[in-house]
């Protein structure tokens, strides 16, 4: 008999390696060497440490997006809005980064701060909602996604800058880069990485080991019986709530302070709000499994630039990325296939 | 060569660290009901699930009409006519009775249902075995008991020959289950076959013909019930001598606990469902709560506990007000709660059973210091726990869902009798358990008054109430209409006074 928890890692592995075979068949049936695309999709990223850093760079958005949505569905919520708390925490973060003067001790901080204020901020008006009017948090985080995006191209155009469609770069004192590693990698490779997987010890710490964890799960679990605790269920979805803006909010301060060092104008969405559903769906929801997917999904779209060289187009990764979620979301499907094949054995 | 119905031969079922099944072996008549009697956790859910398809027996032979059969889900099980009522209904609540009994087998026309022919149909079978179902009802509009009924015509329209119960009428009132067990006798006459579960021996000499006994996983034997006797079948089931009715002293009542004065309380359809009652329980004593369902014994709890707003009167324990206190205030002041229903309350279901032992008290010393829980305290009382209280689980790390029903349950009371309370509210305490979990929970009770704590028993159990109370309150409509003193009354007269008539001698107050 297989334990549920051996389940989680099984699905999540299966799954991606349907995805790869799936992909190389789609370009075999198209005419593409499938060995060659996934040789240079591998080259595409350790072919150089140039390539390496852009990955980690890729990685560690992911990674907080991830937790946002991982501990969201932990607790019981769906949130469905890291993509406007993903904007939100980004020009916090520049504007913080741009607008002040202070040592670096104090300003990198405080512009991480801002973001993750700015990012739980955005979280808590669902939270909230739901928690005293019963409205579903998916509606009012979609809502909370557009007025994020017209609200921060208000903000750079209007107040960051004179009607520019991009910001100063943020100072050096509230900057995520550094000299030596850039000077080692020739790439943009930022100190991000180390705040993504501080959270992610957060998020583990908070769910297992505290009381607040205990409160928020059981809330997520069974409303009823954590009433019938004494817990107040209201105040833990908007704590929920908040947690999950936060780790949504670091994310955009990973563009604003680290990838990118400014903020600009977007017409549509980063998408990497919603690629975290996808990556805490990967992950399991666990937050050491976050950082596996998110690192497969940083690889997969750092490396797909590459395939090009092979002749091979790197929408076709799209699609693999597509066929793992899809796998893993219809995980009792291979549930199912493997207790048959077990069975099978049996006899 | 006998003429079986249904032939589980040599069945075994394992969970990851138990045998849920070993070797056991279930034969069943053409035309019986057949009883399924064990303790809790002996493993009978387990087995009848084997039998529906939901999970499969690692050994182990099934025979349907003397033909072997692999039943890998529950449509094949549906297919070979067999049906199942499980012990935690599954109906979807929004939906009316007929959506709910065709779900999944919809009369079509060309492509669309057609539930003008569903509620014709199932109207037709509801009135053929007489279980006055109103197939255009909403489930949750209409009693647990006939939410029951619609499972028993959902297997009769999937068209079932053998019908399996589990625990039919461990959620039914006493009324209700006479009805059920009328029913049963009509399906038998109809040509039907029942597999019947259930921890009432009364009922098993009442209804069934033969009884399959299993004891932790093992088949003890199967036993003519025209041969045997309750006394035997409990011994046969437990492996040892039950008594069935509890000895204790005389109660010795001190001082007032708990005091309510004026209580009104309405439902969440702004109903009165207590109207200015009035009530007293002392330490020492146990308050025995008489009524049938739905005459304000779940609002009355849920408004001493504060989990239901009070719109009149005030509730006081030991000279406390706590009548606005908030569920945590109250507990904290000294309230246990075993609660009625135990999924929806009194359990987290995801949760290990370990983690569910410290549900009210996860935040206090030694569980919590600074924020942070100690899973080696936690674990240390939860080991403690299913010790003291006899739950069979392979360990505090399975999930509650895990758990039998019976063993969820004393999981429960052990729990809220740990906290040591002033009051000890129990509602529906022995719902589902088998005879000897109801003689130990029944002691416990016992002993907690002893210790000098209030006890507030809430029981449709007639025999449960009259055998542990010292004071009984019978609950009409809202209100308290009588006090009697068990010693000096009788079944008839409770389930008179139940109904509404007045007593006439009113001098048994008290
Ligand atoms: N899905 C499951 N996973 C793991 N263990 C299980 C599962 N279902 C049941 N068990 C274990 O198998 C044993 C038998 O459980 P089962 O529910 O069959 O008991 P039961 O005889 O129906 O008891 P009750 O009268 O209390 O309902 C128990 O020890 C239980 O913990
Ligand atoms: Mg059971």
């Amino acid at each position: 008999m297989f334990s549920s928890t051996k389940f989680n890692f099984i699905i999540p592995i299966i799954s991606v390696i349907l995805g790869l075979v799936a992909g190389a068949i789609i370009m075999l049936i198209f005419g593409y060497n499938p060995i060659l695309g996934y040789q240079a999709l591998w080259n595409g990223v350790f072919d150089s440490p140039f390539f390496m850093s852009e990955t980690v760079n890729r990685i560690t958005p992911y990674i907080l997006t991830g937790l946002a949505i991982a501990f969201a569905f932990r607790t019981g919520l769906f949130n469905i809005g890291a993509e406007g708390q993903v904007l939100v925490g980004w020009v916090a973060a520049v504007w913080v980064g741009t607008a002040i003067d202070a040592p670096a001790f104090i300003h990198l901080p405080l512009a991480l701060l801002a973001a993750a204020a700015a990012g739980a901020l955005w979280a808590f008006i669902p939270g909230i909602l739901k928690a005293k009017l019963g409205v579903h948090e998916v509606i009012v985080s979609i809502m909370m996604n557009y007025i994020a995006l017209h609200i921060t191209n208000y903000l750079i155009r209007s107040v960051l800058t004179d009607n520019q469609e991009t910001t100063e770069p943020v100072k050096q004192t509230a900057s995520l880069t550094n000299d030596f590693l850039i000077g080692l990698t020739g790439s943009r490779l930022h100190l991000g990485f180390i705040v993504a997987l501080l959270m992610v010890l957060v998020m583990w710490v908070i769910l297992e080991r505290t009381k607040l964890g205990y409160e928020l799960k059981a809330v997520g679990y069974n409303q009823h019986a954590s009433n019938y605790a004494g817990m107040k269920v209201e105040r833990n979805i908007v704590i929920s709530m908040l947690i999950s803006g936060l780790f949504a909010g670091l994310a955009g301060a990973m563009q604003g302070l680290g990838s990118f060092g400014n903020a600009f104008t977007n017409t549509a969405f980063s998408n990497l709000g919603f690629d975290g559903i996808a990556v805490a769906l990967l992950g399991g929801n666990n937050p050491f499994g976050v950082v596996l997917s998110a690192s497969l999904f940083g690889f997969l779209k750092v490396g797909s630039l590459n395939m090009s060289t092979a002749g091979v187009p790197n929408e076709i990764i799209e699609i693999v990325i597509a066929l793992i979620i899809l796998f893993v979301a219809s995980g009792f499907i291979i549930r199912w296939a493997l207790l048959q094949l077990k069975k099978g054995e049996k006899k | 060569m006998e003429n079986y119905v249904i032939e589980m031969l040599n069945i075994r079922k394992e969970f990851p660290g138990i045998v849920a099944n070993d070797n056991i072996t279930l034969q069943v008549k053409k035309g019986e009901i057949h009883a399924l009697l064990g303790e809790n956790g002996a493993g009978k859910s387990t087995l009848m699930n084997v039998l529906f398809g939901l999970y499969q027996p690692e050994k182990g032979e099934i025979r349907v009409d003397g033909k072997k059969v692999e039943i890998n889900d529950p449509n094949v099980a549906n297919r070979l006519g067999i049906g199942m009522v499980h012990q935690h209904f599954m109906l979807i609540d929004t939906f009316t009775v007929a959506q709910n009994i065709v779900l999944g087998s919809e009369p079509k026309k060309g492509i669309k249902i057609d539930m003008k022919k569903a509620v014709r149909e199932v109207q037709e079978l509801s009135d053929r075995y007489g279980l006055q179902v109103d197939a255009t009802a909403k489930i949750s509009d209409i009693s647990v008991g006939m939410q029951q009924r619609v499972e028993i015509l959902k297997t009769l329209y999937r068209g079932a020959n053998v019908v399996i119960l589990d625990e039919p009428t461990a959620v039914l009132t006493p009324q209700e289950i006479k009805e059920l067990i009328v029913i049963l006798k009509t399906l038998i006459k109809e040509g039907k076959s029942i597999i019947l579960i259930t921890h009432k021996l009364k009922e098993i000499m009442e209804v069934c013909d033969r009884c399959t006994v299993i004891r932790k996983g093992q088949g003890i034997g199967t036993v003519e019930v025209s041969e045997t006797n309750p006394n035997d079948l409990a011994s046969l089931m437990v492996g040892r001598e039950i008594r069935f009715s509890t000895e204790k002293k005389p109660a010795e009542p001190k001082e007032t606990i708990l005091s309510i004065e004026g209580l009104t309380v309405q439902d969440s359809r702004h109903v009165d469902m207590v109207k200015e009652l009035d009530l007293d329980i002392r330490a020492g004593e146990i308050v025995g709560i008489a009524g049938v369902d739905g005459n304000g014994q779940t609002e009355l709890i849920e408004a001493i506990t504060g989990l239901r707003k009070k719109s009149a009167g005030k509730v006081t324990l030991k000279n406390q007000d706590i009548t606005n206190m908030p569920v945590r205030a109250i507990t904290e002041s000294g309230v246990s709660h075993i609660p009625q229903d135990r999924h929806k309350l009194g359990l987290v279901l995801d949760y290990s059973i370990g983690e569910n032992i410290v549900l009210q008290t996860y935040y206090q010393k030694p569980y919590s210091t600074g924020g942070f829980l100690s899973f080696k305290r936690i674990f240390d009382k939860a080991k403690a726990l299913i010790e003291e209280y006899d739950v069979r689980t392979p360990s505090h790390l399975s999930k509650a869902r895990t758990l039998s029903g019976g063993n969820q349950q004393k999981a429960i009371i052990g729990r809220e009798i740990d906290r040591n309370p002033d009051l000890l509210i129990a509602a529906q305490p022995t719902r589902g358990l088998d005879v000897g979990a109801i003689e130990f929970i029944h002691k416990r009770l016992i002993e907690q008054r002893d210790q000098g704590k209030a006890v507030l028993l809430v029981s449709f159990e007639l025999d449960e109430i009259l055998n542990v109370s010292d004071r009984i309150a019978v609950m009409f409509d809202g209100k308290i209409i009588a006090t009697v003193n068990p010693k000096e009354t009788n079944e008839q007269e409770l389930g008179l006074l139940m109904a509404g008539s007045k007593l006439e001698k009113e001098g048994a107050q008290n």
